[in-house]
């Protein structure tokens, strides 16, 4: 399952604690300073040894010459970027990169916008359709895709099957029927499963905002004699703006990052072929890992900005505030 | 709105909530083809065989699911461990340093692992942590603490100190009042970080593909994968263990999704 940000609403003002701070025996003083860390202090290690430990030292690695029993040979400045600049396919993967997000980021949307005005109408059974539509949320993306791969058969996959009993496809068992072993038609149907598994989330999202708006908005929509499409340009996408716009970061984030639908499917082959920037890092891996670490920092850079532009985002409504 | 309208967006409806249902019906179709028509081009075999589900567990991938149960377990039982305290804490006091924290929650929240795998990997291995559960329940927990801690954050800001307050007045110690009082009231928020973080680490893919090389000691994703490359690949298996690890978890998911989708708006739409 894809993580989700949440933001949680700003507590209400409590009254701070009198804090012992200035009053109080030296001792006293200390122990008040102290004791938050007794409650986050668990929660600040974590952090630090599993988020921010790797982050060291994966731009360590990326700075450092590593053999391949995993042996440092110690700081080799920009030698591993220089090298993975070099690698012959990095332009090929990079724009096949921004095509993957750009195409299933837009199609996410699209077709989330239109879930969402469906599932916000009334309609008996409501809440058992809305219920089928968060099994892709719930259940594992690494085995929903290998379920496409074999809905992808050439011989025997149903897709395939569907596709020849309405015609489109010919004959089953044919190279024009192996989707997957030609770069092209698998990265589209990759995309095609990666906006599969992104949809419940975001329909969500705009379900959630779209019952924020307030009803007396659509009466005075009403009462102007506003059309329903007019009413929906004019009001709903507008007041759907922040949650339209949270939604786009998170899915821009989760689909730069996803690993398991190209693995599943074509592990990036043949070759390097249908590899994003996170597939082809973890192909490096294996021939050398500093270089590997070269593009992950390379990688994380892009999270950073979309992270910075986040906060900005998010910084509006929710403010992590004392 | 008229009857037809009504009938023409249930049947619309419907059909969006069958196609994403088709993935895992045709998972579960897939486990019960019996052996000679695996490869029968047909939407459905002739008859349904459910051996794989039993023969499963003498298989070996057994194990890899327990492997799974242990690291989701011991992830979410860590998480709470961990983000209960915090999120009480920051819910309730302010104090220097308060916004520091929350802020370095949120942008945990925003890495993902994939994004760190190489450094993971330096670590764990340096620490001899790979080809262990451990290392997978400690990876799991801190990339999913952030969740919890502000979900759990939300809903025990929501509760007014003042319970807490008279439950200190009556003789219960502030520990008491947090047990008795505030941990009762938060409980729809615990379930929710607990469901949502066993999901996550039971579905945890990419950590574990670079973490664990031994088959013994492989989640069932991971070892599902080795099945892939293989030579002949034992689909009836493989999908008769995918099963069992997704309908529960779907169900699950469908007893928070009510408040998974109310902690996500909380902050995000309003």
């Amino acid at each position: 399952m894809q993580p989700n940000v949440t933001l949680a609403p700003p507590p209400p003002p409590v009254p701070a604690e009198p804090c012992a701070g200035r009053r109080g025996t030296p001792r006293q003083r200390v122990w008040a300073a102290c004791q938050p860390l007794a409650w986050i202090g668990p929660a600040i290690v974590l952090i630090f040894s599993v988020v921010l430990v790797p982050v060291v030292l994966m731009f360590r690695t990326a700075f450092h010459d590593i053999d391949a029993v995993g042996f440092d040979r110690g700081f080799v400045g920009w030698a591993n970027f220089e090298a993975l600049l070099r690698e012959p396919s990095l332009a090929a993967v990079v724009t096949r990169t921004a095509v993957w997000v750009v195409v299933v980021v837009t199609a996410t949307m699209v077709c989330s916008l239109l879930l969402a005005q469906l599932f916000n109408q009334r309609f008996p059974g409501r809440r058992v359709a809305r219920w089928a539509l968060i099994a892709p949320w719930a259940a594992s993306v690494f085995m929903t895709a290998v379920v496409f791969r074999w809905m992808l058969d050439p011989r025997s996959g149903l897709i395939n099957i569907f596709l020849h009993d309405i015609g489109v496809l010919p004959e089953l068992g044919t190279a024009q029927a192996d989707w997957l072993g030609r770069p092209s038609a698998a990265l589209w149907w990759m995309i095609g499963v990666a906006v599969f598994v992104s949809i419940p989330f975001t329909t969500y999202a705009i379900l959630a905002g779209l019952q924020a708006i307030p009803a007396d908005v659509y009466e005075a929509a009403v009462l102007d004699g506003a059309s329903p499409w007019r009413t929906y340009r004019s009001i709903t996408l507008p007041l759907l703006r922040p949650a339209l716009l949270v939604a786009v970061l998170i899915n821009i984030m989760n689909v730069f990052n996803s690993f398991p639908i190209i693995w599943a499917m074509t592990a990036g082959g043949p070759g390097d072929q249908t590899a994003t920037t996170t597939i082809f890092m973890y192909q490096l891996k294996s021939s050398s890992i500093a270089e590997s670490a070269a593009l992950s920092v390379v990688n994380f850079g892009i999270v950073i900005v979309l992270v910075v532009l986040f906060l900005k985002a998010a910084g509006g409504r929710s403010q992590v505030q004392s | 709105m008229s009857a037809t309208r009504k009938i023409v967006l249930a049947v619309l409806a419907y059909g969006v909530a069958a196609l994403f249902l088709l993935p895992y019906l045709a998972m579960v179709v897939a486990a019960a083809r019996p052996a000679g028509e695996l490869k029968d081009p047909t939407y459905l075999p002739s008859r349904f065989d459910w051996s794989n589900f039993v023969t499963l567990w003498s298989s070996g991938l057994g194990a890899n699911l327990g492997i799974s149960l242990q690291v989701a377990a011991g992830a979410t039982a860590l998480v709470l461990l961990v983000s209960l305290p915090a999120a009480y804490f920051t819910a309730r006091r302010r104090f220097r340093g308060r916004t520091a924290f929350l802020l370095l929650v949120l942008v945990t929240q925003m890495f993902q692992p994939t994004a760190m795998l190489v450094g993971i990997y330096r670590e764990f291995v340096a620490l001899g942590l790979n080809n262990s559960i451990w290392g997978l329940i400690l990876v799991n927990a801190g990339f999913n603490l952030a969740f919890a801690t502000w979900i759990l954050n939300a809903y025990i800001s929501s509760i007014p100190v003042e319970l807490e307050e008279a439950a200190t007045v009556d003789g219960a110690g502030r520990l008491g009042a947090l047990l008795r009082v505030t941990l009762p009231l938060a409980w729809p928020g615990v379930v929710t970080a607990l469901i949502f973080t066993f999901i996550a680490a039971w579905n945890e893919f990419v950590v574990a593909l670079i973490l664990t090389s031994d088959p013994a000691k492989q989640p069932l994703t991971v070892v599902l994968d080795s099945y892939l490359g293989g030579y002949q690949i034992d689909w009836g298996h493989l999908f008769a263990a995918s099963a069992v690890a997704t309908v529960p978890v779907i169900v699950l998911f469908a007893l928070i999704e009510r408040k998974v989708v109310g902690g996500l708006t909380a902050g995000a739409v309003k």
